[in-house]
């Protein structure tokens, strides 16, 4: 804690803010530094416990460092195969911006906001967000604007960054008919920091917002993510998971679906090896009539890999004729695994059909008979039905350019 | 004829107090006070000494807050610890001796102490707040060399069994009130049964809380030793007073290799009044211990009764091919407000355990479901089921559904399923057209509901449970 209260005092030196915010930082900085960072008697981190990962993976962390190196974008970290709006940062600095493909006036990307929101209940590490994060960016959708073509912001870091803590947060306002495809594309070079992102949706009437976040490729980092999300009526928000490649990563989603026949979809895949330790959380909040919410999540988990997945629907009194479903499922490949669930209910009006499931266990040796009896080796029959098994997860992506994208990433052929 | 029946029911009808005289230990919560308890039985040494140890511990515990219902504080050196009817400072010898009063009470509560009036044969053993009043049928048990008395009385006459296994599942290490019972506990039940002997007959208990500012902490503690067999049945019934009463008893049951035992509670204490004063506490600690290779326990419960309920009957399947099973049946009606669910924690191989819920809230009450499956890494093969199913009426209720799932094996399975729902209309009105009111409608809706649970309760049991799913639900509806 010494190491953030003498970084903290620095930034505060270094960047020139306003009275306001000061005390808005002040007042995170002082609420982060009592509690700390979140360890396992906390509820809500007790299948993870990031106090224990940054200490064993990390040791001591930097908190703020004058002047990050930004360097030059690398080729290599583009996407080349989808036409798409870029957003760049580089050690949580922001280096390029580019919406070539929308029509001038309909979508801004402001950075000059006031970094100063409503306080999210008990949570230190937006509190950590809030005091550091030195700005807040906003990108706006204007009304009966369709977004044409998918954003993708990078998240990068040089090879040389380590042992730094970043801090990113972005609000995302979507006005009446609008939408937005956004893809967060994690591609890291940098080893053993922590990165803490905060993400604000508001959805108004009839929006749509489509979010899928990539974190497939190999690295030794550990990321936090937070989506708060709020929803009008008739607005649609569907995020979709591909947890695969950091060392530790845990995706917090929360939802709330305050309009009437507004709806949420939570997807998401845990394909984990080599002790890595996933999670992904969400808490859906139904608090009117006729909202829905689907949630899906399933976990192949091998050598030493945990997967966690906390989901909780809410159901307020006053919303009646909610649907809420939940279904994890787990595959555990070797005995060296862990998969724990926590699938929450909380009702208070009964014309509601609200429903979870969760089942887990290892590969079904019959089938895999049945299909070396057919001629495939014991590897293919593996692979087929591990792919078979999470790509349910993926087909339930609604946009088809995004889907073959990931199927191509992911490496899946396109039969699937 | 019918509507009178009912009309008598909407009451709780075991709300009658008995005017007997007390003899009660000094009111507090303080070393003299276990002193007292502990002399007043005159126990051992070794016993005195482990309820001090668990007293030391109560002292820097503090009380869990995890839990939905809260509560006001209770206030613990305000409560009367050990109270006992004055006829029972020597305790009686025979039923002819007992205070007729409390033969009476046990009549109104559909209790005969009296063996010649029993039809069904079922051995009881009544406890009347501190203090175990008769156990019956003790000839017939005796003869199979079936242990069934007071556990006070277990401690005299077999002190090696009750040294062995006391403690050796729910340690005084454990929680802040199963320490607390630990210390203070006045009586209950004892259960042990000799290897490759089926008991003939239902063990029973009754537990009755009579004295107002009393805490009712007992104690049952069942031994299936190898290869054996137990049904056993637990009720409870306390006098409608406005302060609330807390329950806070142990219960402890070890299974050996082969043997089964299958225990049973419909709880039915006062739940408080339509505004939610009065009512019992009850926070149980409920553990068994599957020990042995190929044992069995089973947890049947039908929760009707008490203001709070808390409680979590679990099983510790350490024996390879051991099977756990948890049958619940909890309804909430009005204020009141029940935190129940089980724990199944896998350890042995080849270990099975299975969970099936049934939650019902109506009123103003609130109803969860909190339960932990664990499957360990060295227990292989296991395999576990849950389901947990809720109905909500009306929309002042809440039903939630908590379940903690872990695991660690990869050849072993969990599934876990759960729904909330409420009556459909459907239903209510194709039993309206065959000429059923709304009352009788829902309370057969309910029973389907919750047939599941209610097949695993004994036949007399079974009868009792069905008809007080209907009576806690009465003025739900319409």
């Amino acid at each position: 804690m010494e190491n953030f209260k003498t970084d903290f005092a620095k930034m505060l030196k270094n960047n020139n803010l306003s009275e306001k915010e000061i005390a808005f930082k002040n007042f995170n900085a002082k609420e982060f530094s009592s509690h700390g960072f979140p360890n396992r008697k906390d509820e809500d981190w007790k299948f993870s416990d990031i106090n224990q990962i940054i200490k064993k993976e990390i040791g001591e962390l930097n908190f703020y460092t004058e002047q990050l190196k930004k360097g030059e974008i690398d080729k290599d970290i583009l996407l080349n195969e989808i036409e798409h709006n870029k957003l760049i940062f580089i050690n949580g600095q922001l280096v390029q911006i580019d919406f070539n493909y929308e029509d001038k006036g309909k979508v801004e990307f402001l950075d000059n906001q006031n970094n100063i929101d409503e306080q999210l209940a008990d949570n230190s590490l937006i509190n950590l967000n809030n005091a550091l994060s030195n700005k807040s960016y906003k990108l706006l959708v204007k009304k009966n604007y369709q977004i044409k073509k998918p954003l993708i912001i990078y998240h990068t870091t040089k090879s040389e960054l380590t042992s730094q803590n970043i801090n990113l947060k972005i609000n995302f306002e979507l006005e009446e008919n609008s939408s937005l495809k956004l893809i967060d594309l994690v591609k890291d070079k940098g080893n053993k920091n922590f990165i803490n992102i905060f993400y604000n949706f508001s959805l108004e009437k009839n929006s749509i917002l489509k979010n899928y976040k990539i974190d497939q490729f190999e690295n030794d980092n550990i990321r936090y993510m937070f989506n708060n999300i709020k929803q009008s009526s008739n607005s649609v928000s569907e995020t979709f998971y591909l947890s695969k490649g950091s060392t530790f990563s845990k995706n917090e989603i929360f939802c709330d679906l305050k309009g009437e026949h507004s709806s949420a979809f939570v997807n998401g895949i845990f394909s984990l090896n080599k002790s890595k330790h996933h999670e992904i959380k969400a808490k859906i909040n139904h608090l009117v009539e006729n909202t829905k919410s689907y949630q899906l999540v399933k976990s192949v988990l091998e050598n030493k890999s945990r997967s966690a997945y906390q989901g909780k629907i809410y159901v307020d009194s006053k919303a009646q004729k909610t649907d809420g479903y939940q279904l994890s499922k787990a595959i555990l490949v070797d005995e060296t695994t862990e998969f724990n669930a926590k699938p929450e209910l909380e009702i208070y009006a009964d014309d509601v059909k609200c429903s979870h499931g969760s089942a887990s266990g290892s590969l079904d040796e019959n089938s895999i008979f049945y299909l070396m009896s057919r001629g495939l080796s014991y590897k293919e029959a593996r692979e087929l039905l591990i792919n078979g098994f999470l790509v349910e997860v993926i087909n339930q992506i609604t946009d088809e350019p995004i889907k073959k994208l990931i199927k191509n990433l992911y490496g899946l052929k396109n039969e699937y | 004829m019918r509507e009178k029946e009912l009309e008598k029911l909407k009451d709780y009808k075991y709300g009658f107090s008995t005017d007997i005289e007390n003899f009660k230990a000094p009111k507090g919560l303080n070393e003299d006070v276990i002193k007292f308890i502990s002399n007043i039985k005159k126990e051992p040494k070794w016993l005195l000494d482990w309820r001090l140890k668990a007293y030391n511990r109560v002292k820097v515990l503090k009380e869990p807050n995890w839990q939905k219902p809260k509560y006001p504080k209770i206030d613990y050196q305000d409560l009367y610890y050990y109270s006992a009817p004055k006829s029972f400072k020597e305790k009686p010898k025979s039923l002819d001796e007992l205070d007729p009063k409390l033969i009476e009470t046990y009549n109104k509560l559909g209790i005969p102490l009296n063996e010649q009036k029993r039809l069904n044969g079922i051995a009881v053993d009544a406890v009347f707040d501190s203090v175990s009043v008769a156990t019956t049928f003790k000839d017939t048990l005796t003869e199979k060399g079936i242990i069934f008395c007071s556990i006070s009385e277990a401690i005299q006459k077999h002190p090696d069994l009750v040294k062995k296994y006391l403690g050796s599942v729910i340690p005084i290490t454990d929680h802040y009130f199963a320490t607390l019972n630990s210390a203070v506990f006045t009586d209950g039940s004892f259960v042990y049964i000799p290897p490759g002997v089926r008991c003939p007959m239902e063990l029973s208990t009754y537990f009755r809380i009579n004295a107002s500012d009393t805490g009712q902490f007992e104690r049952t503690l069942i031994i299936a030793d190898k290869g054996s067999y137990v049904s056993y049945l637990e009720g409870c019934t306390a006098p409608m007073r406005d302060e609330n009463q807390l329950h806070a008893a142990n219960v402890e049951l070890i299974a050996l290799d082969d043997a089964e035992i299958k225990y049973s509670t419909v709880q039915n204490w006062y739940p408080g009044d339509k505004d939610g004063k009065g009512g019992i506490y009850n926070f149980v600690t409920k553990r068994g211990l599957c020990k042995g290779k190929n044992s069995k326990i089973s947890w049947t419960q039908v929760e009707t009764g008490s203001a709070i309920t808390w409680k979590y009957p679990s099983c510790i399947l350490q024996g390879d091919n051991s099977v756990g099973e948890f049958y619940s049946i909890a309804i909430t009606n009005n204020h009141q407000k029940a935190d129940t669910g089980t724990k199944m924690i896998h350890l042995g191989k080849n270990t099975k355990s299975k969970i099936i819920s049934k939650g019902i809230s109506a009123g103003f009450s609130d109803m969860t479901y909190r339960g932990l499956v664990d499957i360990s890494p060295k227990s292989s093969n296991s395999s576990n089921y849950t389901q947990c199913d809720s109905l909500l009426m009306g929309n002042k209720c809440g039903a939630h559904t908590i379940p903690y799932i872990k695991n660690k094996n990869s050849n072993s399975n969990i599934a876990h399923e759960a729904t909330t729902s409420k009556i459909s209309d459907e239903q209510l009105h194709y039993c309206q057209q065959r000429g059923l009111n709304s009352e009788e409608a829902v309370s057969l809706i309910v029973n389907g509901f919750c047939k599941e649970v209610l097949q695993q309760l004994p036949m007399e049991f079974a009868v009792e449970a069905q008809k007080l799913v209907g009576i806690s639900l009465e003025g739900s509806v319409g």
